[in-house]
């Protein structure tokens, strides 16, 4: 199935209801990847309501990413190799056959033994056995995924990692870290006074966050094991908009304590504050580059909110973005060749992302109210806010544009929603 | 269930938005009229505070889009506070400023404190003291009015004169 993105991409809707108990209610997938790989997915034997929790998960996730066709495994259910009949597959169309087994072990873990068939090569791709507790079954299936995934695109499934958002419902304000599906909810921080952009450290093992707790704008650090938390910076005026270098030694922040929004580095524990723009205007938004040489920012230096690069060590900056409308929030792609921003114009907020070599900018989404764009750590899809019957939902767009989903949590505003690193 | 919260919570939002100027004009409550000759008098009739017919029962200023500068016609309201300020030392205002959602929230967290430093630094020239005045932003975090549209946007770019109680 090929949807031309110009076109307008609504040819295919499914509605996934996400059965387990959780915070989303419903995922809607809009579009389809150019070429789908048709692939069979049989529920495990062994514990059925188990198999069956880990199957939902696989097919959801598989699907999510538009990059598969699921062939219905209705009739067949092997679950070994030798119980494989490769020319009853191939009939069906599937290229690819997972089967597998799923027991509690005498510790109590769950342990899943997975494989996955080239159905025409009648080999096998993979297999591994997989385990978790019992109340991370979840994470088998997200795991499973992502072999099946990595094995037949070549690309790092994304399908483990977990997601960061802000939940507004009226003066209620939650920072939320979540699997990359929206479920398996763990509150962070809850406040009547505003949350927002959250930052993960490069090994995800902290949030960086502004608050506004104490009556203004404040960046905490927090450790998302021990929720123990320190202060970043809490100077007169507004203390914002946290991103950890790449090797998590050091952050920048946005201070105002010397005028307008001016950009920082600082370390994880607050000390070594350094000015490093000197711009009178608003500099805000930075982001590392992969290799934390450079940065890019949001800066109306020149007039309107542009994007801009400069060098982290200090050294003229360079605009990035022209033409008409205001940009904002950068971030740089995983592999450093483009990278993704808000682009406003008359008709709202789109996603769009722009190419560092040839400066060439494209819109990813129909526009709206799309902001506050990140990539996920494969670089394959994009996750930012959006909206979508009234309530701000998170969404995520393939990175060509050709695959969306909406996310719609139970209740309240998503917003300020940023991807975690791989686990 | 969770449609009629959402509606109530609506409902109260939109109840205080609208009360807002309603409470400013309907203050003058018959209560302390009669309580006045006991409680020291002088004191509490001088207050120019709270009278809602002076120039400073208004207590924001408004902006066009993507700028911080307080308005021409916002001026005597700013400067009416600054002589206020620079007569009462004891007391003390912070200055909220805040956007419309049409920009990044980082971006207008950076828009609002520069609205808030503008008329924080209006109000010094006027003869406030640095001690009684703060600015603080609270970008797009705290609309007054949610809609996407300039109605409910002209009203959301504004910085906001909170005095200490």
């Amino acid at each position: 199935m090929v949807l031309r993105v110009l076109q307008g991409v609504v040819g295919l809707l499914l509605l996934v209801q996400a059965s387990m108990a959780g915070a989303v209610l419903s995922i809607e997938i809009i579009g389809a990847g150019e070429h789908q790989i048709p692939v069979a997915i049989v529920p495990f034997s062994g514990d059925e309501k188990i198999a069956q929790a880990i199957n939902e998960v696989v097919t959801d996730d598989l699907q999510r990413s538009g990059l598969f066709r699921l062939v219905d495994p209705t009739g067949k259910s092997p679950h070994e190799p030798a119980e494989v009949s490769y020319p009853d597959w191939q009939v069906r169309g599937a290229e690819a056959l997972s089967i597998g087994t799923v027991a509690a072990q005498p510790n109590g873990r769950i342990e899943a033994r997975f494989r996955l068939l080239d159905v025409v090569k009648q080999t096998e791709l993979v297999g591994q056995a997989v385990s978790a507790s019992e109340d991370q079954i979840r994470a088998i299936g997200h795991r499973i995924a992502d072999l099946i995934y990595e094995k037949l695109t070549g690309d790092r499934g994304v399908f483990s990692t977990r997601i960061a958002y802000v939940n507004r419902q009226g003066k209620s304000f939650r920072l939320i870290v979540a699997d990359s599906d929206g479920h398996n909810e763990q509150v962070v921080l809850a406040h009547s006074e505003p949350i927002m952009s959250p930052a993960w450290s490069p090994d995800g093992s902290h949030l960086a966050y502004v608050s506004f707790e104490t009556g203004h704008a404040v960046v905490y650090v927090q450790s998302l094991y021990t929720n123990q938390r320190v202060v970043l910076a809490d100077f007169r005026g507004s203390n914002s908009a946290p991103a950890w270098s790449p090797d998590g030694k050091q952050l920048a922040v946005v201070l105002t304590r010397d005028g307008s929004s001016q950009i920082y580095l600082v370390r994880p524990d607050g000390s070594g504050l350094r000015r490093i723009t000197f711009s009178g205007a608003i500099d805000t938004e930075p982001n590392f580059s992969m290799d934390g040489q450079h940065l890019l920012f949001t800066s109306d230096r020149g007039g309107s909110a542009q994007i801009y690069r400069m060098p982290v060590d200090g050294d003229l900056a360079e605009r990035m973005t022209f033409g008409e409308g205001s940009n904002f929030s950068p971030r740089h792609s995983p592999d450093g060749k483009s990278f993704v921003f808000a682009h406003l114009n008359s008709g709202g907020f789109y996603v769009a992302v722009q190419d560092f070599q040839t400066g060439q900018m494209s819109l990813l989404t129909e526009g709206g109210w799309e902001k506050k764009p990140s990539f996920a750590p494969n670089g394959k899809l994009i996750l930012f806010a959006s909206e979508a019957r009234g309530r701000g939902i998170l969404a995520t767009v393939s990175s060509d544009g050709r695959v969306k989903q909406h996310m719609f949590t139970q209740s309240g505003d998503a917003r300020e929603p940023v991807w975690g690193p791989y686990p | 269930m969770k449609k009629l919260i959402i509606s109530i919570v609506l409902v109260n939002l939109l109840a205080a938005c609208a009360s807002e100027p309603k409470k400013e004009e309907a203050a003058p409550a018959p209560a302390p009229k009669a309580e006045a000759p006991k409680v020291a008098p002088a004191q509490a009739a001088v207050d120019p505070l709270n009278d809602p017919a002076s120039i400073l029962a208004k207590r924001s200023t408004y902006y066009p889009f993507d700028v911080a500068v307080v308005q021409d016609e916002d001026k005597p309201v700013v400067q009416a506070h600054a002589k206020y300020l620079s007569e009462h030392a004891n007391r003390k205002v912070r200055l909220e400023g805040n956007c419309d959602e049409r920009g990044s929230n980082e971006y207008n967290l950076g828009l609002g404190q520069r609205r808030a430093d503008g008329v924080n630094k209006m109000l010094a020239l006027g003869g406030a003291r640095a001690d009684q005045l703060e600015s603080v932003s609270y970008g797009e975090e705290k609309p007054r009015c949610t809609d996407h549209n300039e109605a409910c946007w002209k009203q959301n770019r504004r910085t906001d004169l909170n005095y200490a109680k």
